[in-house]
């Protein structure tokens, strides 16, 4: 079960540097940021997996920040990408 | 080998399927709308196989720490909210700001 995890968590790693592909070349700035978001979504998992794969399920927290920092984060850029500028009065 | 350790297996082999196919459908698609389409729907059910199959597992080999699974479950109910609104967020904004979708023989983009 743990050599699973170990394997999920591999593959996990490498769909993260086949997106981190369009996140460099990617044309455009909205390419490159659904392509950050995509990779922040799928680090979730990974952080979830390596906390099952080292036996320490305390890891949970971490996730969970991650995932609404990320949710905050996304939301914050494609406002200020709208709009050009984030508060307007 | 239990048949929890088999159901749980399963559901991550699914789940990474799914993951894996919408990194490709980030990779190969031809516009940022189909490429959005893509990955928007594989990556959220992806992960919600991959914490379901978790929570089944945590629930088995650690029965004494059952909160443990409900974080897991605010997890994915989280993730199911939130994902799909960020990725309306960002096709909204290319959409304000003017971006053209891709017709049927233009150059990929």
């Amino acid at each position: 079960m743990i050599s699973a995890f170990l394997g999920i968590g591999l593959l996990t790693v490498l769909t993260i540097l086949l997106c981190s592909y369009r996140a460099v070349v990617g044309p455009g700035v909205f390419n490159r940021m659904a392509a950050v978001n995509v990779i922040g979504t799928k680090t979730v998992v990974l952080l979830v997996i390596m906390g099952y794969y080292f036996e320490r399920p305390l890891f949970f927290d971490i996730p969970l920040l991650y995932a609404m920092l990320n949710f905050i984060g996304t939301l914050v850029f494609a406002k200020y990408l709208e709009r050009g500028e984030l508060c307007s009065w | 080998m239990l048949l929890v350790d088999v159901i749980v297996t399963i559901l991550l082999t699914s789940g990474m399927f799914f993951m894996c196919i919408g990194a490709i459908g980030l990779l190969r698609f031809p516009d940022f709308y189909t490429r959005l389409h893509a990955t928007g729907k594989c990556d959220t059910l992806g992960e919600g196989l991959i914490i379901v199959s978790l929570i089944i597992y945590h629930l088995f080999h650690y029965p004494g720490t059952p909160l443990m699974a409900v974080k897991l479950l605010f997890l994915i109910i989280f993730i199911f909210i939130a994902n799909p609104t960020a990725i309306h967020a960002i096709v909204k904004a290319a959409y304000r700001r003017g971006l053209k979708p891709w017709r049927l023989g233009e150059r990929r983009r």
